[in-house]
């Protein structure tokens, strides 16, 4: 059969991509008190010790409304931005779209030292508020990229359609384009959110004393005693990453189907 | 008419972007001009003294530790872009051409789930796999292979190359991926109508036709590898820092602000050069228009 060489490679690579997330759970679930082999037992003593960890708690906390700020408001700006890119043709395009998107191509540790000296410089008070900052910035990118998808796909003439009939732009826009780009909106929405959520550097850097979920886990690091909580908080993450992922996914594909475009897949 | 009629939707894209852009503006392009600023400033104690000095630049070009360190951060970064874009390159060929165009979009979500999920725990676990007490290590102990923990897993360069390979690893498909997929499929069956064989084919065709993706996944591998923090903190057991850890110690542990901002600077000078050489190098590959 043509190419099953290559279809083992491939399978062979997916399982090298795997493999060790795949080490979460075996371990999150394992009474022994270290990371090794052989396994000892059953246990879900360690998402008990994690449910009941008060730091966990706030950083979960934490999390969640940095996360959630972060994707609406990125998801906002991503949908000035995704607009005016795919509609209008303005003054200095190119350069303006290259500074928007640019966070996407920058070492993150650079954007997170460059505004932690300025927030410092004006005497800004680090907090979960900073680290939204931060991570809107970093989403906004991933944000356009969804959208442009969307909006690239609409048809210029159903907007006209709506203005031949007497819409006003606003309202053109908001029963026409915005139900027809809304699973982009909310593809976008949930990719923020999951990349906020996993965020570390520029978490570790704006939090000041406030703990979000990667930043405990970082701390936690070099206490093995610990290890095993880490590998249930860990496991929980990644199935809420994937979940929101595939959610993410289903919603680009609406889009794609809904407004007639072709799919070519994936996120980028 | 038509000049008015550009002027209005000029005026428009610019009102629609301009949330946006204001955005990007105060919370990006200010901070890095800031940074740039202050790379020239003198540092004071506990403050910076806004007098312009060269001093910064010459002490990050003579200090040794910089020379080793950035040499260290650029050995990894060429390891690791070379080892991603080359087990890359046959996954994406086999995304284009082997499977079936309704399975695509499935594969490729497959592919890019790992990416997505929890960068710090991906690196965390390969110290968990590499780690005096890790599985290699327990394993192979228990099963009466070893008597002593293999110390050489960790802590080592190469350690941090199969962490980032690892962690970057799908990076590299998409942007080959999509290179392949541009391609004419009936230049491939003329090459083979004309007699040249299927290596010949893939090495004169698909090769030289997929060579803007792989420049384009060769960078985007690059970049982000040479700023990495963690891996050189976790699985480097930050015994081996890399450029990124230097800027961050200068910046916030030793508090000299124009030193690690200078550090930063250079840095990204250093990453820009490296990848305009690249680009000028490949650049027989990227005039080819498909």
């Amino acid at each position: 059969m043509k190419g099953s060489g290559l279809r083992i490679y491939a399978i062979a690579y997916l399982i090298f991509l795997y493999a060790p997330i795949l080490l979460l759970p075996i371990f999150a679930f394992n009474s022994g008190t270290i990371i090794a082999f052989p396994l000892k037992g059953f246990t879900a003593d360690w998402f008990m010790q994690m449910l009941a960890n008060e730091t966990l708690r706030r950083a979960f906390l934490n999390s969640l409304i940095i996360a959630l700020s972060s994707a609406i408001f990125a998801t906002c700006l991503g949908i000035f931005a995704a607009r005016a890119s795919t509609r209008f043709d303005f003054p200095a395009k190119t350069g303006i779209m290259g500074l928007i998107m640019l966070p996407l191509v920058l070492p993150e540790i650079i954007v997170a030292m460059s505004l932690l000296v300025v927030l410092l410089a004006i005497g800004v008070q680090l907090s979960i508020f900073t680290v939204i900052l931060g991570h809107t910035l970093i989403c906004l990118p991933y944000t356009i990229a969804i959208l442009s998808t969307a909006f690239n796909s609409l048809d210029k003439s159903l907007e006209e359609a709506a203005y031949d009939l007497g819409e006003t732009k606003w309202s053109a826009f908001r029963l026409v384009i915005l139900p027809l780009v809304m699973p982009g909106i909310i593809s976008a929405l949930l990719m923020s959110f999951t990349i906020s959520l996993d965020e570390f550097i520029i978490a570790f850097f704006l939090a000041g004393n406030e703990p979000t979920l990667p930043t405990y886990i970082f701390s936690q690091l070099r206490f093995p005693k610990s290890i095993p909580v880490i590998m249930a908080l860990g496991t929980v993450l990644v199935v809420m990453s994937i979940l929101l992922l595939t959610v993410a996914e289903y919603f680009r594909r609406r889009g794609v189907a809904r407004t007639g475009g072709q799919d070519h897949g994936g996120f980028l | 008419m038509s000049s008015t009629r550009f002027d209005a939707e000029a005026r428009q894209g610019l009102a629609m972007v301009s949330p946006p852009l204001i955005y990007a503006v105060l919370m990006l392009a200010a901070p890095l001009i800031t940074i740039l600023a202050y790379s020239f400033f003198k540092d004071g104690y506990l403050e910076v003294v806004r007098e312009f000095t060269l001093e910064n630049y010459r002490a990050v070009w003579s200090d040794p530790i910089f020379h080793k360190v950035m040499a260290r951060s650029l050995g990894v970064a060429f390891a690791v872009t070379l080892a991603t874009v080359a087990l890359a390159f046959p996954v994406a060929y086999f995304l284009s051409f082997v499977v079936p165009p309704e399975r695509k979009a499935l594969w490729i979500f497959l592919i890019t789930i790992p990416f997505w999920t929890s960068y710090l725990i991906r690196v965390f676990l390969w110290k968990v796999i590499l780690g005096h007490n890790g599985v290699i290590n327990s394993t192979l102990t228990g099963l009466g292979f070893i008597d002593e923990p293999l110390g050489f897993l960790l802590y080592n360069v190469q350690a941090m190359v199969i962490t980032l390979a690892h962690a970057y690893a799908p990076f590299a498909i998409l942007p080959i991926y999509v290179a392949l997929e541009k391609i004419d499929r009936s230049l491939l069956e003329a090459g083979r109508d004309l007699g040249e064989s299927r290596l010949m084919t893939f090495w004169r065709v698909t090769l030289p036709l997929a060579m803007p993706g792989v420049v384009a996944a060769t960078l985007i591998v690059f970049i982000p590898t040479i700023g990495d923090y963690v891996t050189p903190e976790l699985i480097g057991g930050g015994k081996m820092p890399m450029v990124a850890n230097m800027v961050q110690a200068n910046m916030l542990a030793l508090d000299n602000k124009p030193m690690g901002s200078a550090l930063a600077v250079t840095a990204m000078l250093i990453v820009a050069v490296v990848s305009v050489i690249f680009l000028f190098l490949n650049r027989r590959f990227l005039r080819v228009k498909q």
